[in-house]
């Protein structure tokens, strides 16, 4: 899948800009996107490792496995392959919490800590997404947020009477995405195992 | 309840960083140790990463500056405005699945132009807040560990995509409409 949407991007990408008579662009954009993804990367050493260190520490208290028991009616719900003690379930929590109060660069690094907790359990193909790791990929990107941060901080910078007035409407939105993103989770799975 | 929950926000992380170390040593762990021994995979991590958003970013970059992105948009405009949705947001609904900055840029711009309390302000502000960059972080999220068949995991993130954008346009006209 991914595959054929990465091919669709660079192949109707070139096409269109020699079409349109400028394909010098290409050469410069995909510099540029390759620029954009070592300095990501480069711009998360400092926060994952930062993360990965009071992690262990939460993990050596024995608060995230406190915190999964907590949640783990839901949570087993959602990745019945899972074990219901298993760090994987700590680390998810950590992550869709994160996720919810807006805080984007703690939610990265425990979301990626979820994901190597996740890879441990992958019996299939270490290259090919386990089912859990689809459905947390699936709540992950479309999680409830309670404050969206940066929005909120631009309606300010141009003069909203009221900048929070959207935080209404987005909580109801990204409440029905991710009701959406669980059921098409299970759906595509079931559909995707009928056609192998 | 705006007031609370951004409290709530800013006093996160502080109160796990005092609790987190506090009780571990309660229970006898060596902090330091412990934390330095977790943190040593985080520059494997983050590097791990970079082969797969290179190769993500690049096609994206190239998608959008041919101007691919833009007939995508006049494609889309027919679809759209049948449900409602004002063609100033369109770019930013269609980019906002592929380039976290651009989606904001976009954003950014709308809210600018059209004023932040215009009914295309608030509708803009509310597509920003309630969606996540999905394509970066299938990417991202994979990457760290090596997997390169995402199954339908797109499929399911662009369905989440598309019915997030759907209900903001919905709650838009309902609540500032």
């Amino acid at each position: 899948m991914v595959n054929f949407v990465w091919l669709g991007m660079m192949v109707i990408g070139v096409v269109v800009a020699g079409f349109n008579g400028h394909i010098e662009v290409v050469t410069k954009a995909a510099l540029e996107g390759a620029q954009i993804g070592v300095q990501v990367a480069l711009d998360l050493i400092a926060i994952i490792t930062f993360w990965l260190g009071i992690m262990k520490l939460a993990e050596a208290a024995g608060l995230v496995r406190a915190l999964a028991r907590l949640v783990q009616p839901v949570t087993t719900f959602l990745f019945p392959s899972v074990p219901k003690e298993h760090a994987a379930m700590g680390a998810i929590v950590m992550n869709l919490s994160a996720n919810i109060l807006g805080l984007g660069n703690a939610a990265t690094p425990m979301g990626l800590i979820a994901m190597q907790e996740l890879q441990k359990l992958n019996r299939g193909d270490p290259k090919t997404a386990s089912d859990a790791m689809c459905t947390f990929l699936a709540l992950n990107t479309s999680c409830i947020t309670l404050i969206p941060t940066t929005i909120i901080g631009i309606r300010l910078i141009y003069g909203s009477a009221d900048p929070t007035e959207i935080v209404g409407t987005t909580v109801f939105a990204t409440a029905a995405g991710m009701t959406v993103a669980i059921c098409a989770d299970r759906l595509f799975r079931y559909i995707y195992s009928r056609g192998r | 309840m705006f007031g609370i929950v951004s409290d709530l926000s800013r006093w996160a992380i502080p109160v796990v960083l005092l609790l987190v170390p506090l009780i571990a040593a309660a229970r006898k762990v060596n902090v330091f140790e412990t934390f330095v021994e977790g943190a040593e995979a985080g520059f494997a991590t983050a590097i791990t990463t970079i082969p797969y958003l290179v190769a993500m970013l690049v096609a994206v970059s190239v998608f959008r500056a041919s101007g691919a992105l833009d007939y995508m948009v006049l494609l889309f405009t027919p679809v759209l405005s049948a449900v409602g949705m004002p063609a100033e947001v369109l770019p930013h609904a269609i980019m906002r699945p592929l380039s976290g900055g651009a989606a904001l840029g976009i954003a950014t711009d709308v809210v600018k132009t059209n004023g932040p309390d215009s009914f295309i302000g608030r509708l803009v502000s509310t597509m920003q807040g309630s969606s996540d960059t999905t394509f970066y972080v299938l990417t991202l999220y994979f990457g760290s560990v090596g997997i390169s068949r995402y199954r339908y995991s797109i499929f399911s993130g662009l369905t989440a995509d598309f019915t997030t954008l759907i209900a903001s346009v919905y709650v838009c006209h309902k609540v500032f409409g």
